[in-house]
């Protein structure tokens, strides 16, 4: 299995990558920002009426912003790599134990996207390419046109209106029970499981007309045996490698879901820390959703390696 | 009958003619939206506040008694210019830089594909998001940042191309007559990769409009008051009961938009 190390390998070049463009853009982000970071502090340790320009200065010495900027930024990296993320400057808290708590909501609302992206899409999408032209295909393929459109925000409020407030079945918000989790899960689902289907009828349509599929059946096999055997596995490789490419739209939903339906998840805190330019807490959720973004990309890596043996060696 | 199926046979595909029609309405109200329908977008009249459709605001008056139709028209301006700006951005460097890695080979190619590699290491929102952290509801962060993400996916792709292109038998022969670079690029490489741009240019276009609608609505885009698709939509979200309408238009206008470019581009060239 030398394809596995060599694609992980690759993963782990990017993590690397991720964690590096974020810490830049953050830490050019402090030093951007306006006002004066020592003065601030120096007003909160002495009063505002009695700070003074030395007091600002001795502050400035403390945190070290009176370094070079390289030599500032080494400090900066060399916390970061004892993971050490500092801690919110909205609520004091540390950063890495907000993520802590954040990051198992995240994994859970985007497995269950990622289980519908990957089941019911392609379940769907094989029994339409099954009969082309059908009723069945023209309704999904347009249902699924329609779906890829959507913004993940509007089709978030169709759900919330239509399923929570006017026939009352799910909870719009919030997070209590496990039937949370339905509507912003479909929300962030939905369009991935659309094209996901699309690219299942396509590559069943493949399968069913390739000569291996005639040869299956003029062996004996029974149409639905032929099916069962050649079908799943086609459709399977050219789906993963779909998501593989389109997994940045599973974690750029995240984001928008989590603050659409309250979800307490990292997306959810990183648009709070940029409203509140809470630069700590952005460079910490910034960081896990690029880390999760690397992570999924591993493993639709390796799936596609373990359905198709063409790619393995 | 007969007629359509040769049409559809021989023409272009239904679907183009389709997208083709909805990105046509959305960028002819944006182009003249603003001049048909007079008023201020953020010209507020508290006494009308949620207004049903009037013949002064034939989509009604939002909660602060804003003409919803003079709303919409505007934000379709700024959307499509801000989406028409940022591929523009994205598309001049990557082709450049693509057609210079394909050429150049070598080291060239090397540290371009590295740095088109850095940035495709997070999701293309996630980067936006950091840069628009700089200053949020402030355009240029936006236009800035969505640039910046853009602009590899039209690198990769012209490098790929232009690399097959610039190996084809084509290119040598004229090379070997002594033609410039120049004249190879325009007569044999950039019109073969033509319909590819257009893919990529829709393709483009509906992700930076859906990215600004998405940052409007998650309260980290434009700031109120102004106006635009993601944000009318929040905004209104609270008086989904009172003013369905008003909460429905930004959002079909958007749908119609991005629905349509992908439709026009056809298929995912990725």
């Amino acid at each position: 299995m030398g394809g596995v190390a060599r694609a992980l390998l690759r993963r782990g070049v990017q993590a690397a990558l991720v964690v590096v463009l974020v810490s830049v853009l953050c830490f050019t982000l402090v030093r951007l920002l306006p006002g004066d970071q020592a003065l601030r502090v120096a007003e909160g340790r002495y009063g505002y009426d009695r700070v003074t320009a030395a007091s600002a200065d001795a502050v400035r010495a403390e945190l070290g912003q009176d370094r070079p900027a390289i030599e500032q930024f080494l400090a900066w990296v060399g916390r970061l790599a004892q993971g050490d993320l500092g801690a919110s400057l909205v609520t004091g808290e540390r950063v890495a134990a907000e993520i802590a708590y954040q990051l198992g909501h995240t994994l859970l609302l985007s497995l269950a996207a990622l289980a519908l992206a990957l089941l019911a899409g392609p379940a769907l999408g094989l029994l339409a390419g099954l009969r082309p032209g059908g009723a069945l295909d023209r309704a999904g393929m347009v249902g699924a046109a329609a779906l890829r459109a959507m913004p993940v925000f509007a089709l978030g409020i169709g759900l919330m209106v239509l399923f929570g407030v006017m026939l009352g079945w799910l909870p719009v918000a919030g997070f209590h029970d496990a039937e949370n989790i339905v509507l912003p899960a479909l929300a962030l689902g939905l369009g991935l499981a659309a094209a996901s289907a699309r690219v299942a009828r396509d590559a069943t349509v493949a399968a069913t007309n390739a000569p291996f599929f005639s040869f299956a059946l003029l062996r004996g096999l029974s149409r639905a045996q032929a099916v069962r055997q050649h079908v799943p596995r086609n459709a399977a490789v050219p789906v993963l490698a779909y998501l593989a490419v389109n997994l940045a739209l599973l974690v750029e939903g995240v984001v928008v879901v989590e603050s659409l339906f309250g979800w307490p998840g990292i997306g959810h805190a990183l648009s709070h820390a940029i409203a509140a330019r809470d630069v700590p807490m952005l460079q910490g959720t910034a960081l896990s959703l690029g880390l999760i973004f690397v992570g999924l990309n591993a493993f639709t890596d390796v799936a596609i390696l373990a359905v198709d043996p063409r790619r393995r060696g | 009958m007969r007629g359509l199926r040769r049409i559809a046979a021989h023409g272009p595909e239904p679907a183009r003619i389709v997208g083709g029609v909805l990105v046509g309405l959305v960028v002819a109200m944006a182009l003249v939206g603003p001049l048909l329908v007079e008023g201020s977008p953020t010209r507020q009249d508290l006494s009308a506040v949620l207004q049903p459709p009037s013949p002064e605001a034939l989509l009604g008056r939002d909660h602060l008694g804003r003409s919803v139709l003079v709303r919409l028209v505007h934000a379709a301006r700024l959307s499509v210019s801000l989406g028409a700006a940022a591929v523009m951005a994205a598309a001049v460097p990557g082709i450049l830089l693509g057609l210079l890695a394909a050429w150049a080979g070598g080291w060239t190619d090397r540290v371009l594909s590295g740095v088109g590699d850095a940035v495709l290491a997070l999701p293309g929102l996630l980067l936006v998001l950091l840069v628009v952290a700089l200053a949020p509801g402030a355009f240029w962060p936006l236009f800035i940042g969505l640039s910046l993400a853009m602009w590899v996916e039209w690198f990769r792709v012209t490098r790929a191309a232009s690399a097959a292109l610039l190996s084809s038998p084509a290119v040598e022969a004229a090379r070997l007559l002594g033609f410039g670079p120049w004249h190879v690029l325009r007569r044999h490489v950039l019109p073969e990769m033509a319909p590819l741009f257009g893919t990529l240019a829709a393709f483009g276009f509906a992700g930076a409009v859906l990215a600004v609608g998405a940052l409007g609505f998650i309260g980290i885009g434009l700031r109120p008051p102004t106006a635009e698709w993601g944000l009318m939509m929040v905004e209104l979200l609270p008086y989904y009961d009172e003013a369905p309408l008003a909460m429905l238009a930004p959002a079909l206008c958007l749908f119609a938009l991005v629905l349509g470019l992908q439709l026009l581009a056809g298929r995912d060239p990725r």
